[in-house]
């Protein structure tokens, strides 16, 4: 867990075992709730340093949104949880759906970082380049064009008002490709059942404020340089298989 | 009670229009005032074509950009009020050119766009430019402290102390998820005779819509604290309250609230 702290390279094996780590014990808070049986959260490592994503994302920003964002996040769902735990233990039902916007909110925020920091990588690992294979032909049949695509992304990542994500999502039933958008931590899941998260952009001002101030559309335009669409392509092949 | 001022401005037609009244019009001195400073602009009057363009004016806060650093720093007011309040002034001004709402206040804009929850697309501008307007008034150079007078005593009344207020709206403003604001706000017409509350809205939400009178408000919005603060979000509303907030100006608004609904 204090593996964030250290500013060292991280391998691509790290991305892997990040989901895993949800379900290794990392704090003393952890321990003592894993030791009652509950599942804790823990925040996954980046698979790169915090300033390899310049100068699209500054390395400030990159830090302050895991070690600080993020990490609050994973800390307040397994708090939310633990509090869920006991209130479903004492059969308290009007706590038991008190939690619940606190368990979107925190659970979300965990859920949806933990995607977008797969979504991305620096350039000379990939970082930036338009997605080949199926998922490539996908974005041009279900756009037009993958300018089209894009264009789309940063209107709706524009036009939202307040805190959100901007999402590719395959909706798995029709199998087709949508651009949607969610409020404040929503999961893509809150907008429809069948949908899955391919690429999220997160469009919260922290994301990019201290960077790009008030021109968020000038934060669009340059995050494509750093879309990374591996683990997009793996979702999309393994859902249209 | 307020049925002539309601009759002449908002379509809306449920039970809150009633308690909305004493908000409108130019019973109120603060509201005459903005509606002064926020309808006219004769500078997009056009000869001719016989057509007068209302448009709303940025209004810069009642003290220079700097004057609030180090709590609230020169940079943030340079971005806050120079870039995101007056991108709603023109963004709004853009959107109600050739439409009915040219002609209306901005309170009657907020109220009519808020459209009962069902937001029509100015209400964003619109209630942003009158939440960014009200949140620059809700603070002072050399601001915090106490409040004091006939304040204070509805505070004692109906939160039992100062403190206990306080920690109400830190704990509202802390926990506002996402984008929004936290309030103390005047219930004219309360049930459990309670005038005052603290409430949180989303976005640019405000308590006008909801029935209230605004007395104090605290921008969470990541743009109000993020170059000073960053995540540190409960640390900018400690400093509001002990550095920033202007409790003048909350009297001032209260006395204002008391005279409307008696």
């Amino acid at each position: 867990m204090a593996l964030r702290a250290i500013a060292s390279r991280k391998t691509l094996a790290a991305l892997g075992s990040g989901l895993r780590a949800q379900a290794r014990l990392a704090t003393t808070a952890a321990a003592a709730a894993a030791s009652r049986g509950l599942v804790t959260f823990s925040l996954p490592d980046l698979p790169y340093d915090y300033g390899a994503l310049e100068p699209a994302v500054s390395a400030e920003i990159m830090q302050l949104h895991h070690q600080k964002h993020h990490q609050s996040y994973v800390t307040n769902y397994n708090k939310a949880l633990e509090q869920l735990e006991d209130a479903v233990a004492r059969d308290d039902a009007p706590a038991v759906v008190k939690l619940q916007s606190a368990i979107k909110f925190n659970g979300g925020g965990h859920i949806n970082h933990s995607i977008f920091w797969k979504n991305l990588a620096p350039i000379h690992e990939g970082g930036g380049e338009p997605p080949k294979g199926s998922l490539g032909w996908a974005i041009d049949a279900d756009f037009g064009s993958w300018e089209a695509f894009v264009q789309k992304m940063n209107a709706e990542g524009a036009a939202l008002q307040g805190s959100g994500w901007v999402w590719l999502g395959l909706d798995k039933e029709f199998k087709k490709l949508v651009v949607e958008t969610t409020a404040n931590q929503d999961p893509l899941v809150t907008k429809g059942a069948n949908l899955v998260p391919l690429i999220g952009i997160d469009v919260w001002e922290h994301a990019y404020y201290l960077q790009y101030k008030n021109a968020k559309p000038d934060y669009l335009k340059n995050i494509w340089k750093v879309i990374d669409w591996k683990y997009a392509s793996e979702v999309y092949e393994k859902e249209c298989r | 009670m307020a049925t002539a001022t309601v009759a002449a401005t908002a379509p809306l037609s449920n039970g809150f229009l009633l308690r909305r009244g004493p908000n409108e019009g130019a019973k109120s001195a603060r509201s005459l005032q903005r509606t002064k400073n926020q309808r006219q602009s004769a500078s997009s009057r056009r000869f001719g074509a016989a057509v007068i363009t209302a448009k709303f004016d940025l209004k810069p806060p009642p003290y220079p950009l700097n004057a609030l650093e180090p709590h609230m720093s020169a940079n943030t007011l340079s971005f806050h009020w120079g870039k995101h309040h007056r991108a709603y002034v023109d963004n709004l001004n853009k959107q109600i050119v050739g439409t009915e709402l040219e002609a209306k206040s901005l309170e009657d804009i907020v109220i009519q766009t808020y459209n009962d929850g069902d937001l029509l697309p100015p209400f964003n501008n619109a209630a942003q430019i009158w939440n960014h307007d009200f949140f620059w008034e809700s603070m002072k150079p050399g601001g915090g402290g106490k409040p004091s007078g006939e304040l204070l005593k509805l505070i004692e009344r109906d939160f039992g102390s100062f403190e206990k207020l306080c920690e109400e709206l830190r704990a509202a403003a802390a926990t506002q998820f996402g984008s929004g604001w936290a309030w103390l706000a005047f219930n004219p017409r309360p049930s459990d005779g309670k005038e005052l509350l603290v409430v949180k809205s989303p976005n640019a939400v405000n308590p006008l819509v909801l029935g209230y009178i605004p007395l104090l408000t605290i921008d969470v919005w990541e743009h109000a604290y993020y170059l000073d603060y960053q995540n540190r979000r409960p640390d900018y509303i400690s400093i509001f309250m002990e550095k920033l907030v202007s409790w003048d100006a909350v009297s001032a608004k209260l006395e204002v609230a008391k005279a409307q609904a008696a």
